[in-house]
């Protein structure tokens, strides 16, 4: 008797329990689907990841943006360039920032999903090669860049500098300054070479990264985004080549075409642009550049 | 009564077994998700490249041979390291440290394990890695080495906690026998105690290496990431690139489904099944520790 009472209680309780869960988890889908059918606000999100390389100048823009445009609200991420065109592809947001061009694979999977992917140049960025501070040289051919980097010259003292051994620092391979820098420095833009940076190369998963080890070590040899060196980094000037002259990467040299490594920016929308998200981009089009110079990118015009 | 008496009952059995099983489903989940998304790698890429040693992702060359041999470097020199500092620091915790300081050395150690490994790899980036660099003369402090340090240090605090767990376990009839017989009680540590806890210092060594091969954060900051094979004398004092560093630095930005995607699971493969050797190893150490049992 005892027992059966005891079991009797025992079923019942777990019953209980049962449908509590049940009720637990109606409130909780209820809950969601009421959450769905408010209206969005009258503020329009709009969702912007990508490069890390312009991530401090999307955000820039966004604040400034944002302070004439309350009705808005802009949502800033890095990742790089790869990460922000995944995520354009796969819906989750407005605008994708690129350091390259969109590759045709991503263009195809962006297509295979009903999209029409367009492409604005919003700035344009110059690589700078950057040495520890003391470090006696002052300017490099592409050419002897190229061959540091490809492991062919190995010591300062082949291109004028001390008798010491150089240590490479690159960015991750998956970052497109890294992309940038293998075609148009490395392979010196030519399409057929196979050259490859030298497998001694330290791949650093930051600008930070460049920066403490260029700042904290007189063999190093780095590059990186113009608007990421710092004031304690030397910057060597580039010559196209042999004849040519040293440069230092400036927005004046970038702009008049005579700093040999530099390259556009990009912004790339899922669909031509319409409303609000078209504003925005011919708002950074135009009175929007005025920020580029001050974070340390080059203006459009 | 009985109803909440019930309740309880079955909400706590219920847990239990939920969260017993999930833990091996997670497990099976796991092994079979990476299955999954490396498996396509053997369909796509060559064996010979697979297995050779340029790591070019982006250009699809797709050597892990450095990482294989980066990762076991990095993790079988920091265990050299951490072996020896961890038995004897166990060693003194248990049997030679008075009762005040072990009060004090426990909490400690403790908390070296609590220690996030992005703090020490900032440590290791900003201040060792300059301190290698300038005492030993290399070009970059960035090496394979500072990584092991780094790596036998965090892997210290669990080679000492189980290391001192197995001492503990030696049964006080050992120890009775060998003064007794009149050992000293060096002579007792070293040829008693220490060789009757070995197949528990033989765990820690383990779950340190499971340690040491799977930590990423402060390899990624330390080790210089430069994928060359580690084969010449000098690899030590030389960048490495490992396992772990490679997924982490590269998952992020990888396209969904693509050949080097496959490939970074491919890795993750790779570095499971070594953890389960390791672990795999180490079982019938653990299978006798449990039989022998003994009295306290």
């Amino acid at each position: 008797m005892a027992i059966g009472l005891f079991g009797d209680a025992c079923h019942l309780t777990s019953q209980v329990l049962v449908l509590a869960l049940f009720l637990l988890l109606g409130a909780c889908s209820s809950s969601q689907i009421s959450s769905d059918a408010i209206p969005a606000a009258s503020v329009q999100v709009i969702q912007n990841k990508g490069s890390d390389t312009i991530v401090n100048l999307a955000l820039a823009w966004a604040e400034a943006y944002v302070k004439t445009h309350p009705d808005i609200r802009i949502s800033v991420t890095g990742g790089g360039s790869g990460t922000g065109l995944a995520a354009m592809i796969n819906g989750t947001v407005d605008i994708a920032n690129a350091s390259r061009e969109m590759k045709p694979e991503e263009y195809a999977a962006a297509r295979a999903n009903g999209q029409n992917p367009t492409e604005f140049i919003v700035a344009r960025d110059a690589i700078a090669i950057v040495v520890h501070p003391t470090n006696p040289v002052n300017g490099l051919t592409l050419q002897q860049v190229s061959e540091i980097y490809t492991g062919k010259i190995t010591n300062w003292r082949q291109v004028g500098g001390k008798d010491s051994p150089i240590v490479l620092l690159s960015r991750e391979s998956n970052s497109g300054t890294y992309t940038y820098m293998l075609e148009n420095v490395i392979r010196m833009g030519e399409s057929k070479s196979k050259l490859l940076f030298s497998p001694e190369t330290l791949l650093m998963p930051s600008s930070e990264g460049i920066s403490t080890e260029v700042r904290h070590n007189p063999h190093t040899i780095g590059y990186d985004g113009l608007g990421y060196v710092t004031t304690d980094q030397k910057v060597l000037g580039v010559a196209r080549d042999a004849n040519s002259p040293y440069v230092q990467p400036s927005a004046a040299t970038v702009n008049s075409g005579a700093y040999p490594i530099s390259r556009p920016l990009y912004m790339y929308t899922a669909q031509p642009p319409s409303g609000k998200v078209k504003e925005l981009m011919n708002w950074i089009l135009s009175e929007g550049q005025i920020l580029v110079s001050e974070l340390g990118f080059v203006p459009l015009h | 009564m009985d109803g909440t008496h019930c309740l309880r009952e079955f909400a706590i059995e219920t847990t239990i077994r939920v969260l017993g099983f999930s833990t091996i489903a997670f497990v099976l989940l796991i092994f079979f998700f990476l299955l999954r998304e490396g498996m396509p790698l053997f369909f796509e890429v060559p064996l010979d490249n697979f297995l050779g040693s340029g790591w070019y992702p982006t250009f699809t060359l797709y050597g892990v041979l450095p990482l294989i041999l980066g990762s076991i470097l990095v993790t079988i020199i920091s265990i050299l390291i951490a072996l020896p500092l961890g038995v004897t620091t166990a060693v003194f915790v248990r049997e030679v440290a008075p009762a005040w300081a072990r009060e004090i050395l426990k909490p400690v150690i403790e908390v070296l394990a609590g220690i996030p490994s992005v703090v020490l790899g900032f440590f290791g980036m900003t201040l060792l890695a300059p301190f290698m660099r300038e005492t030993l003369d290399l070009p970059t402090g960035l090496t394979a080495f500072t990584g092991a340090l780094v790596l036998a240090y965090m892997a210290l605090p669990t080679i000492i906690s189980v290391a001192e767990d197995a001492l503990d376990a030696v049964p006080k009839s050992y120890r009775d026998a060998a003064l007794a017989m009149g050992a000293t009680q060096w002579q007792m540590i070293w040829r008693v105690v220490v060789p009757a806890a070995r197949s528990g210092i033989l765990i820690a060594v383990m779950l340190g290496m499971g340690r040491a091969i799977g930590e990423t954060m402060a390899v990624i900051m330390i080790t210089g990431n430069a994928a060359r094979l580690p084969l010449s004398l000098d690899s030590l004092f030389r960048p490495v690139r490992t396992m772990t560093a490679t997924i982490a630095a590269e998952m992020g930005e990888v396209a969904n489904g693509s050949t080097h995607y496959h490939v970074l699971f491919g890795v993750g493969l790779i570095l499971f099944v070594l953890t389960f050797i390791i672990n795999l190893a180490a079982a019938p150490a653990i299978l006798q520790k449990r039989r022998g049992g003994g009295l306290r």
